[in-house]
């Protein structure tokens, strides 16, 4: 059976790589007598893969990992025993029966939730005009950026990846188109607006933080995001 | 909440950040207000080295057993870090607390390796510790060292404020009781070092003063302090089995070079190999029971999770019951779990388990024969025969393996132009026995012979401790008639030849064997940004060969002088078992290319029964 499994990664756990956290969870699976599936061959592996994988440095309570097991107690069960095995900053959120057939977690992957906010210390002067400017030069048609591709620099209009755009309380809620196709790093929003003001963005002055992600299930009029997790259904 | 030491923007500004940060699981945190002694154990080199190092976890696990202690683990900053601490005036921290190095009761550096001395430095001055032990206050921890390279503590003996000789299972319990005694009763730094002298396998070199002949050689070690004894002798645990040793190892969340959990089933050695230091100190032969074994094994995997196991020791094959563990092992191991077998000797019996953990296609097979001809291997007492490498080979190529490591080494004594090339033959009828042994239809691509030479530095405590060493040319030129003669090997195409750089040997040979004048030519190269020495991309000769220069020390006095058997090393104040008077005799033997049998055919007498257990009362 298939299991997506949503998990945070918070606190000094956000200066752990990416296949560092795939290390981490293969061991939590041994250490709580996971029944996982293993893949033929002389170094069987475990069945486990990954969505998006986050920066160094930024912080989630929306990652998403699918697994293969033969056997799974009820999603209660199994959220509490991976928690007794984990440390601080990788809580287990979600243990879900994926239907036969569903997408992985990274083939699915269509959109996330982040919020920005300044990192002390390097807040502009004037936050909240910052914000207003900030959400203004959202607001606009069309924002063009400078990709590099393989062969070239290319411009692309970043502005119909921003799916969503909130301002309170000093920072920013933001959804954004992701995954293979259409990719959006929320910084690239930002650096956009620093260029545009002929400002330069300092590397740390960003605390990006993924709140949930999304696959789509709409069609080419119109979006329809489902969370990654609201694919699998509970075990009761 | 914890806080760490290094905030957002310097861990995002160096590589590897997790290094860094503790926390991993079995990760042992307690709170510091509720221990009387914080203990900073400090393999001296980068996370990934320390980590995988089974000394530390033991000591992590015996010192966190005590209530009263709080053992954290610190090791070195690698340069990006390094020199962000220095440029940001960071104070070297441990890993669980985050706290500062310099507010421990102790500081224990573990010594594994010649190579790491300008980062014992390193370590001590990021700390903000004063690198002469002489120089420190009340206000520092009290740095220990222990570890293999101590067997010769005196080119470091003055950064230490006491040495620990032998196994740390031994005597840390008094030790830490009169630390805790003494800080109770407000005494000093001295006062406790002096009532530290008089533990068991404890050496306060600032105790001691060494009075030189004119010639610069030793002419007698001082003890200057009451409490100083004249000899230390190492201590050891007899019984492994009632000694601690990991449940829960800590899990790394990187990447670390040993990514496993490590079982060490016996400790010492019966062979007797004339170079090798390990073979020497660790004496007598001490083996850990079958069930212990079974217990920590399955223990360690399930609250570790970690993917392999390996088995440790310096010889796996002499373990009574290797076949009951490997059996167990390959049983119970569960699924997705490695097991590996280093220092197996090559026989149907570790074949047929090599099959059953390997991928017989992509795993290799490695002999040491340490040197390529018989009268070689017969002068260090290495007791393998061509033959039964031969045969070793012969049943691997058979089993299905075409890949073969060969290690040897260069500049051994005696060591003359026929025993270099042997090397080069004895690879070369390796190959041949390949083609006759496995049909050519039945060959699964060609046959790989790697061949590899380090050259030779003699440890003291081995018999060997009185050779002489060469200069890097004469290294280098070594390797070349090996090079040479394999191109014209009639096999040469299935033979691959690499060998070690030759100006580190001068150095290790340095410290090996050096006294006390050596400590300030590691100071002066540290000065001058020498670090991480063993990590081939920073060792910078020419810079020591300054450093040495420029405090006038001369090289070619610890390498190329003949030493007579009579001289007073820098080490005999240490009693490790073996008596001097043996290694001369095997000395002596090995001039005359004569093996000696190993401690289970016949006792040699070396001296390592006065501890009263292991191999020397097996009957």
């Amino acid at each position: 059976m298939k299991i997506r499994v949503k998990f945070t990664k918070e606190g000094d756990l956000k200066f752990i790589g990416h296949l560092d956290v795939m290390r981490f969870f293969q061991k939590v699976l041994r250490r709580a007598g996971v029944a996982i599936c293993y893949s033929a061959g002389f170094s069987p592996h475990q069945i486990m893969s990954f969505s998006a994988p986050l920066s160094l440095g930024l912080t989630s309570e929306g990652e998403y990992m699918d697994i293969e097991v033969s056997e799974s107690g009820s999603s209660a069960e199994m959220l509490a025993k991976l928690n007794a095995h984990t440390v601080d900053g990788i809580r287990v959120l979600s243990w879900r029966l994926l239907p036969d057939g569903a997408d992985n977690a990274m083939a699915g992957f269509a959109a996330a939730d982040y919020t920005v906010k300044f990192r002390p210390g390097y807040e502009p002067e004037d936050l909240a005009q910052f914000w207003t400017e900030f959400e203004a030069f959202c607001g606009q048609d069309e924002i063009m950026v400078e990709k590099q591709t393989k062969r070239s620099v290319k411009q692309i209009n970043i502005r119909p990846l921003i799916y969503q755009l909130k301002i309170s309380e000093g920072e920013v809620f933001m959804q954004v188109a992701s995954g293979s196709t259409n990719h959006l790093k929320p910084e690239m929003v930002f650096q956009a607006f620093y260029d545009s003001k002929g400002e330069e963005l300092s590397p740390f002055a960003l605390m990006i933080h993924r709140l949930e992600m999304y696959t789509d299930l709409g069609d080419e009029n119109e979006r329809k995001l489902v969370s990654l997790q609201d694919v699998g259904t509970d075990i009761l | 909440m914890r806080k760490l030491a290094l905030t957002d923007e310097q861990l995002l500004s160096i590589e590897k950040p997790a290094r860094y940060l503790g926390n991993e699981v079995n990760a042992v945190v307690k709170d510091k207000d509720s221990v009387d002694i914080r203990f900073a154990i400090c393999f001296p080199d980068v996370y990934e080295i320390g980590m995988s190092h089974l000394g530390i976890q033991i000591l992590y696990e015996m010192f966190n057993r005590r209530q009263d202690t709080w053992c954290e683990r610190v090791y070195s900053p690698w340069n990006d870090l390094d020199k962000l601490m220095r440029e940001e005036h960071i104070p070297l921290f441990a890993l669980e607390s985050q706290d500062p190095v310099k507010n421990f009761d102790f500081l224990g550096i573990t010594i594994q390796y010649e190579m790491c001395y300008t980062n014992i430095l390193q370590v001590l001055d990021l700390a903000g510790i004063p690198l002469s032990a002489a120089d420190r206050t009340e206000e520092d921890p009290i740095v220990i060292g222990g570890g293999p390279c101590v067997y010769n503590p005196e080119p470091i003996a003055e950064f230490f404020d006491l040495f620990y000789i032998g196994e740390g299972e031994t005597s840390y319990d008094e030790l830490l009781d009169i630390y805790k005694e003494c800080k109770k009763q407000g005494k000093s730094r001295r006062a406790f070092l002096e009532a530290a002298a008089g533990v068991p396998g404890i050496y306060v070199p600032g105790f001691y003063e060494i009075k030189y002949n004119e010639d610069g050689t030793i002419d007698e070690m001082v003890a200057i302090n009451d409490h100083a004894p004249a000899t230390v002798r190492k201590v050891i645990a007899l019984d492994l089995d009632h000694v601690p040793y990991p449940d829960k190892p800590i899990v790394p969340f990187m990447k670390v070079t040993q990514d496993r959990v490590v079982l060490e089933i016996q400790r010492g050695c019966i062979r007797g190999c004339r170079f090798c230091q390990a073979g020497m100190v660790y004496r007598p032969v001490r083996e850990r029971n079958i069930d212990f074994l079974k217990e920590k094994a399955a223990n360690m995997l399930k609250n570790s999770g970690q993917e392999e196991i390996s088995l440790s020791s310096l010889s796996s094959s002499d373990y009574s019951h290797l076949a009951d563990i490997v059996n167990f092992l390959i049983e119970n191991k569960g699924t997705g779990v490695n097991i590996s077998l280093p220092s197996l000797r090559i026989d149907a019996f570790s074949l047929d388990v090599m099959s059953k953990v390997q991928d017989v296609r992509k795993s290799s097979i490695t002999f040491a024969p340490e040197a390529g001809t018989q009268r070689m291997r017969d002068t260090i007492n290495k007791g393998l025969t061509e033959e039964v490498i031969m045969s070793g080979a012969a049943e691997a190529f058979r089993g299905g393996w075409n890949k073969v490591k060969l290690y040897f080494m260069l500049g051994l004594p005696t060591e003359t132009e026929a025993d270099m090339e042997g090397i080069s033959h004895l690879a070369n009828r390796m190959a041949a026995v390949y083609f006759d042994e496995v049909p050519k239809e039945k060959r699964n691509g060609r046959v790989q012979i790697n061949v590899s030479t380090s050259f030779f530095i003699p440890k003291p405590f081995t018999p060997l401790q009185w050779a002489v060493m060469y200069t890097p040319e004469e290294y280098e030129r070594r390797a070349r008639v090996v090079s040479t003669a394999m191109k014209g090997e009639l096999n040469h195409k299935s033979l691959r030849y690499a060998w070690h750089d030759a100006d580190v040997t001068i150095l290790e040979g340095v410290f090996a064997r050096g006294d006390r004048k050596v400590a300030k030519g590691i100071r002066r190269a540290y000065e001058m940004g020498c670090l991480f020495d063993s990590w081939t991309e920073n060792f910078d000769y020419q810079k020591w060969l300054k450093a040495f220069e420029e405090v006038g020390l001369d090289i070619d006095f610890y390498t190329m002088r003949e030493r007579s058997l009579e001289e007073v090393f820098p080490w005999d104040f240490i009693d490790a078992g073996v008596t001097k008077n043996f290694l001369k005799r095997e000395w002596n033997r090995a001039m005359e290319a004569k093996v000696s049998p190993n401690c289970r055919a016949q006792c040699q007498g070396c001296g390592a029964a006065t501890f009263g257990g292991g191999v020397c009362f097996e009957n």
